[in-house]
């Protein structure tokens, strides 16, 4: 565009009077001032125009198209234009026919001006959008098929399987890893719905996440789920489903993450399998049986009600000495595989708690009746010979059985009332079975409870020796005292050794107990035969386990020299039936005691069934006649006469074998002067002196026997 | 599948775009301010799954673009049949669009201007659309050469249509790009080689804001721009508000109510508050016509009914 040639102020006043008229139909990308003196240069140039001599209506041409080259393109603005355009170059509106070519001639071009450039214009930016759209197109286009692809292999190629589901559970699609993990193919896949994949061993909560997902309550959830395979065999994986919204929020689609955990499944389970079988047998473990009957009582079958039949072999332990451990082994996988046989198909579980230890746990039970054939079942499993190699073998088994309301009952509690009911069966002779018996128990369980406090009893030196006197029949002075423990208890009080020598003998506890008694009387004899001018035999019980204590010998022997007695003024009593019967070891032992010089007397004598003969063997210096035979044999009466005879014979015998006898529980004088006269040798029992504290007796002795210090 | 689910969301979005349009005429200076909005690609919320940004948005000229009814309020004819025929149809609802158009256009210039006049010759312009007529670097150039314009818009068409234009122009350059994933403009390579990022930035938000709703936090948008430029830095702003127009918010609230995403307007103390941590110039933020004219007669009385604040604000701090 040329400089303005007019700036007359005609040519400002038109040129501002026109820039208001088009300002704000068109946005042109200036301020006012500028677009006045835009404009003005226009109007200088139609006026020049109009003026200019021949006349040229060019100019309006060029004005027309510098309009839309600054953007003054509405239509708006053209027609307002075109009016001002006539009113400034004929004020006075004359009708010069001259002049109104003229203006038109002028307006006519600056139109076609205008119009041309704006068709050039509106074509050029209408090229220049379609052009950009058609690159943004095919860019997108190209990015989108890279997209596409990327996507693609990454469905296709994922290691994981992929599927796509609508929110009907309408399978749409399945990436080949899915495919081959589940053997159906995509086709196979489309026609089924995720509910088909539903697993009976699916937990419940699975199904209700997928609802709550479907419904657009959760975002995503993962869980381990089984899936069959189109050839029937299940797949373990870890499924995370999330959920897929439209545009307003609502859900849409599920994509199925699926990640095939077999192998590792299948790895845990076998590590489950080892964690709760025993290895030997394939039997339940003790960690099965132990959960399985934790679960039963906290979720009890109809009957409400449980059994528990706990087995143990009997003498199992010689079958492993003598012919092995592998044949020992070979027998236990033969009972553990027909008690498996026998019960196994019935719902109980068998189990094997170690060693030659089983279990039967039977569930739904409405009374010991049901325990009980189980049990009967299961030890005549057991009981029919067992060949191996060809050799057969014979096992028996004892039983304890249990049974009672689940939520009665503990764990613990129930497998320990199983285990005392089965040392019952033991106890009662092995091959059976005993059931539960509660009365039994509780007074076991007081019994049991004593030999536990017992260790902690002794050292708390809560035992106490009592002496009785023996008392030579033949002169009525005392020759001895027999000592006897007492348990002087914090809370049961003075207990008699009926009460724990069961459970010391049991516990082993006797051992230390024994020594400690052989001490104690040891030390009181010391005293006693420094006070007394006739020397004072001390008898002590001991118990057959005693005996096996290898420093039995030496322990006595250094007592003896510690307290400065005499051996012989030491007697050991032995029950008839701890001796009777006894081992080689114990009878070495006890010869050994009596080579040194102790006494060594059979208490209780009577009561068994040892024989004479038997008893020429052992180097016994005294019998003593248990109590029973001391009653009756006061010489009043048919009766008395015939056990008189029986006590006469055998201290003629005892004399004949060279042991002396002395009658216990001797009560009357009655009696003393019966057995005096039927030859026995000492006495005891009330009659002579209640057994009493040391200090007590020795009261007592004071009366009859000479001191040292007299002499 | 995976990939037309994918797809499927942003053809969803697209549908968004056309109702926008229509609704958001008012104000919508840039391509940017709609469809930063319109797209589903939100940013990652609460484990929702979104689209991954390099999974493109479907080209629909069918639908109406932002930035070409922009275009076409301007008086251009970078647009289609579909853009016009939603404009006139905003038109013909709120007569004075190209009017308001033209004084967020003509405060976008002044804003360059003044820019230029403090020394600022480097400019950030979010959501710069169809470079119709008088585009920032064009101003800016006029009052300093060597003056460079980095261009933020979200429209692949806008953008492939810019870059069309500014081809071999060394002193701009185009980003596609959202204006809430700031850290995508501010850390793009082609910015970072335009911007020196250690010299003062004008950052050009201009009638864009509205359209990001409070959920996604624009003054935190904000602030993470103003972290990227040093002290002396502009932001220049210009937002829609109701203020002063009561009449009007019932009309507003009609018209934005059909669209999924309303736009928000904002108050003028929440219009200022944006500004947090940017020193306002005078006149502070002001109705958008009254914002430093150049001539008085700019303030018309049609211009009276827009609705809207401007402002400029200098980065705080030693330079």
């Amino acid at each position: 565009m040329s400089e303005p040639a007019v700036t007359e102020p005609a040519v400002v006043a038109f040129a501002s009077r026109w820039a208001r008229a088009v300002t704000g139909s068109s946005y042109v990308p200036m301020e006012l001032p500028e677009t006045e003196a835009y404009l003005t240069a226009l109007a200088g140039q139609l006026l020049a125009a109009w003026r200019t001599e021949p006349f040229d209506a060019a100019a309006g041409f060029q004005v027309g198209a510098a309009m839309v080259d600054r953007h003054f393109t509405n239509p708006d603005t053209i027609s307002k234009t075109l009016a001002m355009v006539s009113e400034a170059l004929n004020p006075a509106q004359l009708i010069d026919p001259a002049a109104v070519t003229r203006i038109g001639a002028l307006q006519g071009a600056l139109a076609a001006g205008y119009a041309t450039r704006l068709q050039e214009r509106t074509l050029a930016e209408q090229d220049a959008i379609r052009i950009a759209a058609t690159t943004a197109r095919s860019e997108a286009e190209m990015a989108a098929r890279a997209s596409d692809a990327r996507f693609r292999a990454v469905f296709a190629g994922a290691a994981i399987g992929i599927g796509l589901g609508d929110t009907n559970g309408n399978i749409l699609d399945a990436n080949p890893a899915l495919i081959k993990m589940l053997g159906y193919s995509v086709p196979e896949m489309r026609v089924r719905n995720v509910g088909d994949f539903m697993h009976p061993d699916d937990a419940l909560k699975v199904w209700a996440l997928y609802e709550e997902l479907i419904r657009g309550e959760r975002e995503s959830f993962q869980t381990a789920k089984q899936f069959l395979r189109s050839d029937g065999r299940g797949v373990w994986t870890h499924l995370t489903v999330s959920l897929i919204r439209d545009t307003d929020g609502a859900p849409e689609y599920q994509i199925a993450v699926v990640e095939d955990v077999t192998d590792l499944h299948r790895l845990q389970s076998q590590l489950q399998y080892q964690a709760h079988h025993d290895e030997l047998t394939g039997l339940a473990n003790r960690a099965l049986f132990q959960r399985q009957l934790d679960q039963l009582i906290t979720d009890p079958g109809k009957s409400g009600r449980i059994g528990v039949c706990l087995m143990d072999l009997d003498g199992f332990k010689a079958i492993n000495d003598s012919v092995g451990h592998a044949i020992g082994d070979q027998v236990l996988v033969e009972i553990a595989s027909r008690l498996d046989g026998a019960l196994s198909h019935e719902g109980h579980l068998v189990a094997r708690l170690g060693g030659d230890e089983f279990v039967i746990l039977i569930e739904n039970t409405t009374g010991a009746q049901d325990v009980i054939s189980v049990a009967e079942r299961a030890l005549e499993a057991v009981e029919r010979p067992i060949t191996i190699a060809s050799r057969a073998y014979s096992v028996t088994a004892s039983a304890g059985l249990v049974e009672r309301a689940a939520t009665a009952a503990d764990t613990a509690d129930l497998i320990r009332a199983a285990d005392i009911t089965l040392y019952w069966a033991k106890a009662d002779g092995k091959g059976r079975w005993a059931l539960f018996d509660p009365e039994r128990s509780d007074r076991e369980v007081a019994q049991y409870t004593l030999a536990r406090m017992l260790p902690a009893a002794l050292a708390n030196d809560e035992f106490r020796l009592h002496y009785q006197p023996l008392v030579n029949l033949a002169d009525g002075l005392p020759s001895g005292v027999e000592a006897l423990l007492r348990w002087e208890h914090p809370r049961f009080g003075h207990l008699l050794p009926g009460r724990f020598i069961g459970a010391a003998e049991e516990t082993g506890i006797i051992v230390p107990l024994g020594r400690w008694v052989l001490e104690t009387a040891c030390q009181q004899g010391a005293k006693w035969a420094l006070r007394f001018a006739d020397p004072l035999r001390i008898s002590v019980n001991i118990a057959i386990r005693q005996l096996a204590d290898r420093q039995l010998i030496d322990g006595i022997k250094q007592m003896l020299d510690e307290n400065g007695l005499a051996p012989q003024q030491l007697q050991l009593e032995l029950t008839e039936r701890a001796v009777i019967g006894t081992d080689s070891e114990p009878l070495a032992v006890l010869r050994q005691l009596a080579h040194l010089g102790v006494r060594i007397a059979i208490d209780d004598f009577g009561t068994g069934y040892s024989n004479m003969t038997y008893l020429r063997r052992l180097p016994v210096c005294e019998l003593k006649l248990a109590g029973s035979f001391i009653s009756e044999a006061s010489p009043n009466g048919e009766r008395r006469s015939v056990d008189a005879e029986i006590v006469g014979s055998l201290v003629s015998l005892a004399h004949t074998l060279g042991m002396t006898v002395t009658a216990e529980e001797v009560e009357t004088e009655e009696q003393a002067d019966a057995l005096r006269e039927l030859g026995c040798d000492t006495g005891q029992g009330n009659y002579f002196g209640a057994s009493a504290p040391a200090e007590e007796v020795q009261r007592l002795m004071d009366k009859h026997l000479p001191h040292v210090a007299d002499l | 599948m995976l990939h037309r689910l994918m797809r499927h969301q942003g053809a969803a979005a697209g549908r968004w775009t056309c109702r926008d349009g229509i609704a958001l005429g008012v104000t919508c200076a840039t391509s940017t301010s709609m469809t930063a909005q319109m797209i589903g690609d939100r940013p990652p919320e609460g484990g929702k799954l979104t689209r991954p940004s390099w999974a493109p948005d479907e080209i629909d000229l069918d639908r109406p673009s932002a930035a070409r009814v922009y275009d076409y309020y301007l008086g251009g004819f970078h647009n289609f049949p579909a853009d016009r025929q939603m404009a006139q149809e905003a038109i013909r609802m709120w007569p004075e669009l190209p009017l308001m158009m033209g004084a967020n256009r003509a405060f976008l210039r002044r804003a360059v201007r003044f820019a230029v006049a403090q020394g600022i010759t480097q400019f950030l312009d979010i959501g710069s659309g169809i470079p119709t007529v008088g585009n920032s670097h064009e101003i800016a150039r006029q009052a300093d050469p060597s003056s460079r314009v980095a261009y933020v818009d979200i429209d692949p068409v806008a953008v492939v249509h810019s870059r069309a234009i500014l081809a071999g122009d060394t002193m701009t350059t185009v980003l596609q790009a959202d204006l809430r994933d700031t850290r995508s403009i501010v850390g793009d390579r082609s910015v970072r080689d335009l911007v020196d990022f250690d010299k003062p930035v004008a950052i050009l938000l201009v009638a864009i804001l509205h359209f990001i709703a409070d959920a996604d936090d624009p003054k935190a948008m904000i602030a993470r721009l103003r972290e990227a430029v040093v002290p002396g830095s502009l932001l220049v702003m210009s937002h829609a508000s109701q203020d002063g127009q009561p009449e009007l918010a019932k009309g507003h609230q009609e018209l934005y109510a059909r669209t999924p995403t309303p736009m928000t307007m904002r108050s003028l103390d929440q219009i200022r508050d944006l500004f947090t941590g940017f020193d306002l110039v005078d006149p502070g933020v002001v109705p958008i016509q009254q914002w430093r004219p150049e001539t008085h007669s700019e303030v018309t009385d049609k211009s009276k009914r827009m609705v809207g604040f401007a402002g400029v604000g200098v980065k705080s701090g030693t330079a």
